[in-house]
């Protein structure tokens, strides 16, 4: 089904229940906190999927879920990265429909996590990569704890100002490719102030991925979301 | 809302018995229901390009053509789960009439993400049970019985939402593979709803005879090309649907 439903803001510590896991574990400990991260094609979703890795892999257990449209390519590019073992990354196919995967219906999301953390142990982080989609897709609360929108600066600086669910309610927005802003004519300045008027104090990061530790803002929100959840009672 | 005065009187409240649950069906039935369905054209993808599938009359053709068959198997297996049969030895019964490994591990995959769901929508000590047994996930039809249980349907309601599901998938999955007019794809889904009918009763029919003469008594019936074309397409690198 190809459904587009309004999409209403998040809060911040959104747990899921109904059809997914409790974020309390029987032994007591937290799940694995789940970020979604979603956008545009193109804009730069699995190589921030690969640097986050790269830069969290040695201090927590994680894995990835990818939803690819229509073929394994993001979860291969990941393999081929070598930026995690084959086992912790798990491809959902979507049906031609990547947001419904990620919003309407969550199950096969669901069990990719759940067969991720039976055979790699308990996990500390899972990253949902979505397919990529448009402007309006957001992730269900009850498949992350936490989303980050990533759009890019060739997709056209007016992107921030056009606004839309995901650039507004994500808790994180992330302005890809900085490195190509003087050749496409992209207002960096622009991108920033419209994006921080859009979502009412929600964190923004520009970054380049081409830059010596590019990733290293968004994975320094991701460790602080973390420790949040941990210490969440 | 501001109160307004109005002539239309409800009568008195409902008895305590109320009329055939009808209602839940309709949830269970309907496309949006999330359990995964979306992701997986029914074998349709398959015949699309193999050009078996073009236009509407030829999806009517591959729809009639999988109801009586995977279809009917899937509304007894369903109906034989509703009415209470083993479920273990409806999902071997499932097997056996299920000779593409791929159709196997998608109906367990189904049946599993159909488990999940409605577990969080219909909770029942059954369904708790089924997944126990079955922590991998059962045939999907042998779930679908199972929730239609849970849900306070009956063998006939598991039966027709079994076949329907065999053909509003694939109808569903045209739209988007052919861009097919989806006025067209809901055309096809009316004109084969009496054979959904017939289906289902046929489905309950045999399931009514489980009791006796076990699991034997369900229909085999086989559609070799969709099972080869569900083996093609798993194979495939560059895909839209997951089956």
């Amino acid at each position: 089904m190809h459904l587009h439903h309004d999409t209403e803001p998040h809060g911040h510590h959104g747990a899921a229940s109904g059809g997914g896991h409790p974020p309390v574990r029987p032994d007591g400990t937290r799940r694995a906190l789940r970020v979604g991260l979603g956008g545009p094609v193109g804009s730069g979703k699995t190589a921030t999927v690969a640097a986050l890795c790269g830069a969290l892999r040695d201090e927590l257990s994680l894995a990835v879920v990818t939803n690819d449209i229509y073929t394994r390519e993001d979860a291969e590019f990941l393999l081929r990265e070598g930026v995690l073992a084959p086992e912790r990354i798990s491809a959902v196919e979507t049906g031609a429909c990547p947001h419904t995967a990620i919003r309407d219906d969550i199950s096969a999301n669901l069990e990719a996590v759940e067969d991720l953390e039976d055979a790699n142990g308990p996990l500390d982080l899972v990253l949902v990569e979505s397919g990529g989609d448009n402007l309006t897709a957001t992730f269900s609360r009850g498949l992350v704890d936490a989303q980050i929108f990533v759009i890019d600066v060739a997709g056209g600086d007016d992107v921030p100002r056009k606004g839309g669910p995901g650039i507004t309610t994500a808790d994180l927005l992330v302005v890809n490719k900085t490195d190509l802003a003087p050749y496409v004519g992209a207002d960096l300045a622009r991108m920033a102030a419209d994006a921080r008027l859009r979502r009412g104090g929600l964190p923004v990061v520009l970054q380049s991925l081409r830059a010596p530790d590019g990733v290293r803002e968004v994975a320094a929100w991701v460790g602080a979301r973390r420790a949040a959840w941990v210490a969440h009672p | 809302m501001a109160a307004t005065t109005s002539a239309y009187d409800p009568g008195p409240p409902p008895g305590p018995v109320p009329a055939a649950p009808r209602a839940a069906l309709l949830v269970l039935a309907d496309g949006r229901f999330p359990a995964g369905g979306h992701a997986h054209s029914g074998g349709v993808e398959e015949a699309v390009a193999a050009r078996r599938v073009v236009d509407g009359a030829t999806l009517e053709a591959f729809c009639r053509g999988r109801l009586h068959t995977a279809g009917l198997v899937a509304a007894a297996l369903a109906a034989a789960a509703a009415l209470g049969t083993d479920p273990v030895a409806l999902d071997r019964a499932a097997d056996a009439r299920t000779p593409s490994p791929a159709l196997r591990a998608t109906a367990r995959r189904l049946g599993r993400q159909l488990l999940r769901t409605a577990r969080a929508t219909w909770p029942h000590p059954e369904l708790d049970a089924l997944a126990s047994a079955f922590p991998r996930g059962a045939h999907q039809p042998v779930v679908l019985g199972a929730v239609v249980r849970a849900a306070g349907l009956d063998g006939a309601d598991a039966a027709h939402c079994a076949a329907y599901e065999s053909v509003s998938g694939p109808a569903s999955a045209a739209v988007r593979l052919l861009g097919l007019d989806p006025c067209d794809a809901t055309r096809v889904l009316a004109a084969v709803a009496p054979a959904v009918d017939r289906t289902g009763a046929e489905a309950v029919r045999a399931a009514l005879r489980v009791p006796e003469s076990g699991t034997g008594a369900l229909p085999a019936a086989s559609a070799p090309l969709l099972e080869i074309g569900a083996e093609a397409h798993a194979g495939w690198p560059v895909r839209l649907f997951a089956s």
